[in-house]
């Protein structure tokens, strides 16, 4: 007999339940509103009476409604089909939605019940298996698609029985396993989790090392993430923390890209349904969508759902990363979910922590970050989770509680910066303040002096002690005036100009410059630093800006033309004549 | 608003705050509306058999004996196409002296679009301002306030772009809108031969500031009829949002709710973008384009209403007033729109991405060279140059009396280039400066 209760107190989305059995904590209930059905969460037991946050609209909800407990917490159904979707913050389909507009109560089975898969099993009958063993795969996108022992399947079974390779619906049995007391158990392809427990099936989650590339120079030569890596972006509005993770969720290496647009607008979530089934991987020449899935609970969607939609959003990843597949996650913003969760605390009346945020925020965002991350899975086979948060400030300011307690988890900082985006200096990611953890890991740098070179890591140490140098520089020539320094200060600066228009400085909307590979990448860079470190001859100060414009000029027209094109090689001939100008023979 | 025969009525108020009063009812839903001695009033909260109303205009005179009638509904609107031409107060009464209008009876504050079922906007929408058409394009379905201090003609460059924008209704939704800007507004539509095409819902200074919370909602409920129901292209006008936030922190006031930042409910995210969130372009033609006012203190930007609504809208127009030519203009710095790379270069000629943003970037530098000449030092000839372009850019492009159409404000800019620089300088794709360098230069 579930549990049932009553409707007896509504504040906005807040219910106060009053039950006649059990429930527990974050159990999801159904609050009955003539024939539509508000699904809700518990908050808070006090007694009899259950505090419940409805994650739809309770206009017209009246005292002594009835209240279904189901036993369960929020959870996500798992199983070949959710690639390509668009779900919102709970799991529902968008595509199944009936009508223009979204109807309160409205909910469908995320994945295709008739759709048939190609199965071809991988375990074999006598096989010792566990929770996230490998039974088979289908063919999802591309994708070998494991279909796994259910990740809440306690202790060892054996396989019994395994179905021959052949066409499948996920409902039907592909395996039998049996438990120690011989207890049968068939397994088909669905399976579901609570979003809010992290799934741990792996064996060990070693320190993330291999670069992911993202195409985006800023982030790959200056500030790398990795596979499995954590990253965040913070920002004012407008200084481009969407456009950068819309970039890389294009452009990144990743087997599977999941993007939770958490609280933000529907139309940067309708660009990429509208991009994404046309742009191809630049990987693997197949439809960015084919390996994508959305998670869209937009700023106008229901608040409470806005945190589920980060829960959904990351057990879905987990889920892929268990098959040993390379998982993208996104999160924009990450600041709207603490929004959601602070609208909550208050309405329960618990006490603030600082700016009004709910006392465990720093926990909750260290928790959940803490479930990205690169695993050796039982098998021996490497899975990651590579996790991007944008967090927006209030007033820009980031000394506030979500930058603060982001930065002590995250290994990636890519700062936004006002001034930067103001004069279109995009992506405004801060040169001098951003930085990545990864590039102190001797692994990392084991690996990228064979993916690139050896001389990789000093050459960007080089290029960030030039920036830094060059905005000292730029400071003594605010104070003391263009003439009252000397003429190499002008040259390190412009130096570091140089750099940042062309190595840091990239054109989201050009076609060319948009994705530069890492090779390109290498190549590039190693050009810059070469001019940076030639010296060059020059009396008066106005020649040095005139002469670097010119040089950044032509770089810039190598960014936008194709890599080793004919175009590309007349510039660099240009870029070759104008240094032998000035350039001081060693 | 009448009361009907079967109605029960209460008599019997356990408690009287200052926006708010309580008392005993049952099988009353929430967020329902209610009379409370005939003024409006809306059920907030719902604990046992106790139920709290907000009273819209305040509870100032209310006595514990008011008569109390529910409503049985959340505020509605009627809608129909009777509603153009007409003017409303934020309850959807008319306020023009004619009679009520006919139509569908539909709950404001409606369910929002499902996500899959937009279609991206791609219309430019043109103002002929370059301030706004070259640097931060206007598109259909799109969401973006002005940002101005009081004492900025924020109003009347509205009016301007709404007349001037190709549409087939036109809302305002006025809030805390003093007698003189309602009677402007009313002029110059009027003057324009367009107030068929218009539907107003006003609240005035002279307004309890609560009931303006209603405004938004009612325009945006008329907005979706002629956008849903009839397939137009609506433009909703939202003057001045400031307002409509300040009446939200009343009341979270009022109800004891923990303000956050700058004295705002700590919802204040979420109530603005239900608002602004409804502008949106569907598949079948219609579309609600939102332009809003959010008036600032001292150009501060960060204040908690302003920077809320730049996390939410599509960018912002920031309007400042340019002492070096004594014009307002729209300030290329702080403007933006986030939906101008869906037309720029697309809907209009192929160089205006790379033109507008190099002009910027001179602008840019311009600014550099005046900080310079502020601390006293000598400027480069550059420095120069950059700050002459800075003033005629100003001048012929950003101030808000420019009317010229896009193609025109391309060609001023390539004139503006060619004036004061040299194409190394301004940092555009060499097949740009072939094609449109040169043959500007002589003209
Ligand atoms: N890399 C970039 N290249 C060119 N323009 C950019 C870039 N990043 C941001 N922008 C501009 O800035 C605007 C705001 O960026 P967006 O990512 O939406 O900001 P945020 O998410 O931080 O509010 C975009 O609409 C675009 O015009
Ligand atoms: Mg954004």
């Amino acid at each position: 007999m579930p549990t049932k209760g009553k409707v007896k107190g509504i504040v906005s989305n807040l219910v106060t339940v009053s039950v006649d059995g059990a429930v527990s904590q974050n159990e999801i209930c159904f609050i009955e509103l003539g024939s539509e059905k508000l699904m809700a969460e518990v908050l808070k037991v006090n007694g009899s009476d259950v505090f419940v946050q409805v994650f739809e609209s309770t206009r017209g909800l009246k005292i002594d409604n009835e209240v279904t407990f189901e036993g369960h917490m929020l959870e996500v159904i798992l199983g070949p089909g959710l690639l390509s979707k668009n779900f919102d913050g709970l799991q529902n389909d968008l595509n199944k939605l009936t009508g223009i507009f979204l109807k309160r109560g409205e909910r469908n089975f995320p994945l295709d019940e008739d759709k048939k898969w190609n199965f071809k099993p991988i375990a074999q009958v006598g096989d010792e298996v566990e929770a996230a063993s490998w039974l088979g795969e289908v063919d999802e996108n591309h994708q070998p698609h494991k279909i796994m022992v259910p990740f809440v399947m306690e202790g060892s079974y054996k396989v019994k029985s395994i179905a021959p390779a052949g066409e499948y619906t996920i409902s039907e049995t592909i395996a039998i396993i049996t438990d120690a007391h011989g207890k049968d158990f068939e397994i088909n392809m669905i399976q579901k989790w609570p979003v809010k427990k992290a799934i741990n099936v792996h064996a060990e989650k070693p320190r993330p090392y291999k670069l992911l590339e993202t195409g985006v120079r800023v982030i790959d030569t200056a500030n790398p993430i990795v596979e499995g890596g954590t990253g965040f972006i913070p920002g004012a509005f407008g200084t481009g923390k969407t456009v950068l993770q819309h970039a890389i969720s294009k452009q990144a290496e990743a087997d599977i890209v999941i993007m939770a647009a958490c609280g933000e607008r529907a139309n940067e979530v309708v660009e990429l349904f509208v991009e994404f089934p046309e742009l191809k991987d630049p990987h693997t020449g197949r439809f960015l969508m084919e390996r994508t899935i959305i998670v869209a609970n937009t700023s106008n969607m229901p608040v409470a759902a806005r945190e589920a939609s980060v829960y959904t959003a990351m057990t879905i990843a987990e889920y892929y990363r268990a098959m040993g597949l390379r998982v993208l996650l996104m999160a924009d913003s990450t600041s709207r979910w603490a929004q959601a969760l602070r609208e909550m605390s208050n309405r329960m009346e618990e006490l603030p922590g600082q700016d009004a945020f709910p006392m465990d925020l720093s926990a909750i965002i260290a928790n959940f970050y803490s479930r990205s991350g690169f695993v050796k899975l039982k098998n021996k086979q490497t899975g990651s989770i590579t996790f991007i948060g944008t967090v927006s400030p209030a007033g820009g300011n980031l000394k506030e509680p979500v930058t603060e307690s982001t930065k002590k988890v995250a290994r990636c900082y890519f700062g936004l910066e006002q001034a930067r985006a103001d004069s279109k200096r995009y992506p405004a990611i801060n040169p001098i303040e951003s930085y990545s953890k990864y590039i102190e890991y001797p692994e990392f740098d084991e690996y990228i002096s064979e993916r690139i070179s050896p001389q990789w890591i000093s050459m960007v140490n080089d290029m960030r002690t030039l920036l830094q140098r060059g905005k000292e520089v730029q400071e003594q020539i605010n104070i003391l005036g263009d003439d009252g320094v000397p003429v190499d200060y002008h040259i390190t600066f412009w130096k570091s100009e140089l750099i940042d228009f062309v190595i840091l400085q990239q054109d989201a909307f050009d076609d060319i410059d948009a994705v530069t590979p890492i090779e390109r990448q290498h190549y590039m860079l190693k050009l810059i630093m070469d001019i940076c470190k030639s010296d060059f001859n020059f009396v008066n100060f106005t020649d040095v800006m005139d002469y670097f414009k010119r040089i950044i000029n032509v770089c810039k027209q190598m960014n936008y033309s194709e890599f080793h094109s004919q175009a590309f090689e007349s510039y660099h001939n240009e870029l070759q004549n104008i240094l032998a100008e000035r350039k001081i023979k060693q | 608003m009448t009361t009907k025969a079967f109605q029960k009525i209460y008599t019997k108020i356990t408690k009287i705050t200052k926006a708010t009063c309580s008392l005993h009812a049952s099988g009353i839903g929430n967020d329902e509306l209610a009379l409370v001695n005939g003024k409006l009033a809306q059920v907030v909260k719902i604990l046992g058999d106790e139920v709290t109303l907000q009273v819209f205009e305040g509870t100032e005179g209310i006595p514990t004996d008011a008569e109390i009638v529910f409503l049985g509904k959340a505020p509605t609107l009627k809608v129909s196409d009777q509603l153009a031409g007409r003017f409303f107060n934020a309850f959807g009464d008319p306020i023009d002296d004619r009679p009520e209008i006919e139509g569908e009876e539909r709950e404001i504050g409606g369910p929002s679009v499902n996500p899959v079922r937009r279609k991206q906007p791609s219309e430019l929408i043109a103002t002929g301002i370059a301030g706004i058409d070259l640097n931060n394009t206007l598109v259909s379905g799109q969401k973006i306030p002005f940002f101005a201090d009081p004492d900025q003609p924020y109003n009347e460059v509205m009016a301007n772009v709404a007349l001037r924008a190709k549409t087939d209704k036109i809302i305002l939704g006025g809030m805390g809108l003093t007698n003189d800007d309602y009677l402007y507004f009313k002029n110059v539509f009027n003057n324009a031969g367009v107030l068929d095409r218009i539907v107003s819902f006003v609240n005035t200074t002279e307004d309890p500031p609560v009931e303006r919370l209603l405004i938004p909602d009612m325009a945006l409920t008329a907005a979706e009829y002629f956008a849903v129901d009839k397939n137009e292209k609506v433009l909703v006008l939202l003057t001045d949002m400031t307002l409509y936030a300040d009446a939200l922190a009343i009341v979270s006031n009022r109800m004891d709710q923990i303000p956050s930042k700058d004295s705002m409910p700590g919802s204040l995210y979420s109530d603005l973008a239900k608002i602004y969130e409804k502008a949106v372009q569907f598949p079948a033609g219609g579309s609600i384009t939102i332009i809003a006012v959010t008036t600032l203190s001292g150009g501060d930007i960060t204040h908690a209403i302003p920077d809320n609504t730049g996390y939410i809208t599509e960018g912002q127009l920031f309007l400042r007033r340019d002492s070096d030519i004594g014009k307002v203009i729209v300030d290329p710095f702080r403007s933006l729109s986030r939906l101008k790379q869906l037309v720029i270069g697309i809907k209009t000629r192929e160089d205006h991405p790379q033109v507008m943003n190099a002009a910027v970037r001179l602008y840019a530098d311009a600014a550099n060279a005046k900080t310079k000449l502020e601390n006293g030092f000598d400027l480069t000839d550059y420095d120069e140059r950059a700050l002459a372009f800075a003033k005629d850019y100003s001048d012929r492009l950003l101030a808000i009396d420019v009317n010229i159409d896009t193609t025109a404000m391309l060609d001023t800019a390539w004139k503006l280039f060619a004036k004061y620089f040299s194409p190394t300088e301004v940092n555009i794709k060499q097949e740009f400066i072939d094609k449109y360098w040169k043959q500007k230069q002589h003209e």
